[in-house]
């Protein structure tokens, strides 16, 4: 990954030239990171178990995992609005299957990863066929899949022994291997934890290192100059979409495994996390495009942000005010501070 | 007295020196043609010279008063004004023709901000008429993108005369603009001229230096080689700016016939009001098509490669029923395309050489999916050797190359083997006449090695250089078609006019 980005600087100005601030632009992010973690660490006794480290992590898991999918949208270009929908969507989803209709984890599993990609589908269909700007029509999507999951269950919240339409109480229950995905570890790691390292590898692999991934940051870069070099531009649009959407969905079975219950306000404030952290993450490495690590070291450094400042006693509601900081400090990195001013917020922002 | 001086300019971007001394003087009234290869330092001077780029070192007087430019408002202030050669940095989209024309007196609040489109036509129609431009309310009352390319630098030209220059720099003013419009812009030039405007004038078209010069300046690494009064001596000026590279640039060359029909064009429209046409590219030799702006040379090419396919019309390659719907249809059969406009549909912005290269053809150095970094940096240092592109490593960023070495990159990288049918349209736009002559070369090999090769261009000489058939295409209809040996530059030229 470093050898194309060490290079990539303009002729006649080496990074031994550079200077302090491509260093900063470059390194910056991730030593504040460090820098805070260390803080945290030094000041609270409870913030050094690991326990708190990984349960940070697990914290940062579904934002992550989200992020990630948002970054494969913004790789072509574009930017999917209705993740924090499709995640709530698959909360309703997983509840039905194992509440109502008293199906096991794995049939919730495979209906929601399905709905996720059918929906990314959908988006894709209205953005490469019906030629829909990007944002437009996943705003529109967002909204009509939030409400769509209100609709089987009466606007309520899903859980066991409720009153059915029928007058028939629910009978099923969330299993206990379906609340395994958000409780078990793997050795010390928390499966979520396990899940987004997997998903981060696979995501950093599939853009860096395939043919594919190369693709879609062409689409992103020049769409005509893609087109007009042979590419088939309208599939990897729609291919970005339909793995975000899978992406999502399975963000969102983890939150589900994490609620235990059928929550209908559930993912509401994923959306506007997951892109914050996909635009850090354009920031984190100094690269100036959406990438796998940058997105998953964003939702990282919120959530050691997060936890240590609710461990020094900051109320809850300071939250937003953090994550809107760190998105801005991002942003000083991406446009004020790096010469080479990122080419894919001002697009996707608008 | 010199209206305009520069002496001893310097520029450097880190440690890059790009001007080495530059010392000039334009007097009111002359046109100074300036001329230099792609890397010889215009545009830096022309940047300096602008304000863009604040002066490091060296004096410029204007009037005998030294400018102190801090940025282009200065030197806007001190009567330079810059057409710059990127029209799209120039216009705004979204405005109007109208307010376009009156941008920068809009923009420094001399008229208001928020106001009737109607009000401002007056002045509007009076910058354009600046220009000999008698454009009716209803085109400037038009969104500026929806005038053609050359409308618009029009545009941006009546804009800089509006203001009265002192001096007046135009960078390659004429490079998309057709015949007549140039024509137009001549005749203006020499009306400033007469009236006591300063001009230095950058172009690469020795025509058009004849014609409007009053002297000429040879730049090349940084400074200034050679100056000339006329009448000009032009295989020395083409020394003083190519060096050493002049010398193996005017190779005599035969001309080849080719035999085997490739392509096959049946009935084909190239607009909805012109006629249909049938047309036949030969392997083995380059066909050159020459038309003005809006002639349908990029209709013709895209049709050919089905970035915008043929409304009507039916195609056949190598003897089987060929109609891509789109480019990578067409790549597939082994037809090729470099397009017209390098910057919007060939660059990816800050991508390497090697990634620039290995886009097309992307499969051969990711077989079963996995790229192999190392095969595309090796397959990027090939295109490089191969094209004598100036560059130190595949993995520099191709935005960062001179426009001849970005061409090269752009166009070898389709070379992998041999196609079939090679279209190039505009190939020598933004490239300096050794990189011309390079890539002239190459495409005439292309042809001799068993490809169709088709160059589109609005420029006559340019396509005389490396075809050896040439057509000549006028509103969507070809008017002439003969092999370079049977026409003479005359007979093309007035073929071209005859509707113009």
């Amino acid at each position: 990954m470093a050898d194309e980005n060490a290079a990539g600087n303009p002729a006649g100005n080496p990074v031994a030239r550079a200077g302090w601030r491509e260093v900063a632009v470059r390194y910056g992010f991730i030593a504040i990171t460090v820098a805070l973690f260390v803080y945290f660490a030094g000041t609270e006794e409870s913030f050094r178990q690991p326990s708190t480290l990984f349960s940070m992590l697990k914290f940062a898991s579904v934002v992550a995992i989200l992020g990630l999918g948002v970054t494969l949208t913004m790789v072509v270009g574009g930017l999917d609005l209705s993740v924090g929908a499709v995640a709530g969507m698959s909360v309703t989803i997983s509840a039905m299957t194992m509440v109502i209709y008293a199906q096991v984890g794995g049939v919730a599993i495979a209906l929601v990863l399905l709905a996720g990609a059918l929906i990314g589908a959908v988006n894709a269909l209205l953005i490469v066929v019906l030629k829909i700007p990007d944002l437009l029509a996943t705003l529109a999507s967002m909204f009509v899949v939030m409400g769509l999951k209100l609709v089987p269950v009466d606007g309520q919240s899903v859980s066991s022994g409720m009153t059915l339409r029928d007058g028939s109480l629910a009978r099923g229950r969330f299993t206990p291997d379906f609340l395994a995905i958000d409780r078990a570890f793997l050795g010390p790691v928390p499966v979520p934890v396990v899940i987004v390292g997997v998903l981060a590898v696979a995501t950093w692999f599939f853009l860096t290192r395939t043919r594919w991934g190369r693709l879609m940051y062409a689409v992103g870069a020049n769409p005509e100059a893609s087109r007009l070099a042979g590419v088939r531009v309208g599939r990897y649009r729609a291919l970005a979409y339909v793995l975000c959407g899978v992406f999502a969905a399975l963000g969102g079975l983890i939150l589900a495994s994490r609620i235990g219950q059928g929550d209908i306000s559930a993912g509401n404030s994923l959306l506007l996390d997951a892109v914050a952290v996909a635009l850090v993450g354009t920031s984190v490495l100094g690269l100036g495009k959406p990438n796998a690590w940058g997105t998953v070291l964003g939702a990282v450094l919120v959530g050691i942000l997060i936890t240590g400042l609710t461990i020094k006693g900051f109320p809850y509601y300071a939250q937003d005010i953090v994550k809107g900081l760190v998105l801005l400090l991002a942003l000083l990195f991406s446009f004020t501070m790096s010469r080479r001013r990122s080419r894919y917020a001002p697009a996707a922002v608008i | 007295m010199a209206t305009v001086s520069l002496q001893d300019v310097r520029h450097s971007f880190g440690d890059n020196v790009v001007l080495r001394g530059v010392s000039l003087d334009v007097d009111a009234g002359e046109v100074l043609a300036l001329m230099g290869a792609n890397g010889a330092g215009k545009s830096t001077l022309i940047k300096v010279l602008s304000g863009v780029h604040p002066l490091q070192s060296g004096t410029i007087t204007i009037d005998g008063r030294p400018l102190v430019a801090a940025g282009p408002l200065d030197a806007r202030a001190a009567g330079i004004e810059t057409v710059h050669q990127r029209i799209d940095e120039g216009v705004v989209p979204g405005l109007t023709v109208a307010e376009n024309l009156l941008f920068e007196r809009i923009a420094q609040r001399e008229l208001p901000l928020v106001g009737s489109l109607r009000s401002l036509l007056p002045a509007a129609r009076s910058v354009a008429a600046g220009l000999g431009l008698d454009w009716p309310d209803d085109v400037l009352r038009r969104d500026v993108h929806e005038l053609g390319i050359a409308d618009q630098q029009l545009v941006l030209l009546a804009r800089a005369l509006s203001r009265e220059p002192r001096l007046l720099v135009l960078d390659e003013p004429t490079s998309a603009l057709s015949a007549a419009e140039a024509e137009r812009l001549f005749t203006v030039v020499e009306a400033l001229r007469a009236g006591g405007v300063a001009i230095i004038y950058v172009s690469h078209r020795i025509g058009e230096i004849e014609r409007l010069a009053d002297r000429i300046a040879v730049l090349r690494d940084g400074s200034v080689r050679s100056e000339q009064a006329r009448p000009y001596d032009w295989p020395a000026a083409m020394h003083d700016m190519l060096g050493d590279r002049g010398a193996r640039q005017l190779a005599e060359r035969t001309e080849h016939r080719g035999t085997e029909v490739v392509l096959e064009l049946r009935g084909v429209r190239l607009f909805t009001e012109s006629p249909a046409f049938d047309l036949d590219l030969r392997a083995g030799e380059v066909t050159g098509v020459i038309g003005l702006l809006g002639a349908g040379k990029s209709e013709l090419a895209h049709g050919i490669f089905g970035g915008q396919p043929f409304a009507v019309g039916s195609m056949r390659l190598d003897g089987t029923s060929y109609g891509p719907r789109s480019p990578a249809e067409a790549v597939a059969r082994e037809v090729y395309l470099v397009p017209e406009d390098r910057a919007a549909q060939a660059m990816l912005p800050g991508w390497s050489i090697a990634r620039t290269a290995s886009l097309p053809f992307l499969r051969a150095v990711s077989p079963r999916g996995v790229l192999r970094s190392a095969q595309e940096r090796a397959d990027g240092r090939i295109v490089i050797e191969r094209f004598d592109v100036v560059a130190r490593a595949a993995t520099q960023r191709v935005d960062a190359l001179s426009g001849g070495n970005q061409q090269k990159v752009v166009v070898g990288r389709w070379l992998r083997g041999q196609p079939r049918v090679m279209v190039l349209d505009e190939p020598f736009r933004g490239v300096d006449i050794g990189a011309r002559h390079d890539l002239s070369r190459r495409v005439r090999e292309l042809a001799a090695g068993g490809s169709a090769a088709l160059v589109l261009a609005s420029d006559v000489d340019e396509v005389l250089e490396v075809a050896d058939r040439v057509i000549v295409l006028v509103e969507g209809r070809p008017r002439l078609d003969a092999y370079t040996s049977t026409v003479t530059r005359d007979q093309i030229v007035s073929t071209m006019a005859e509707v113009a």
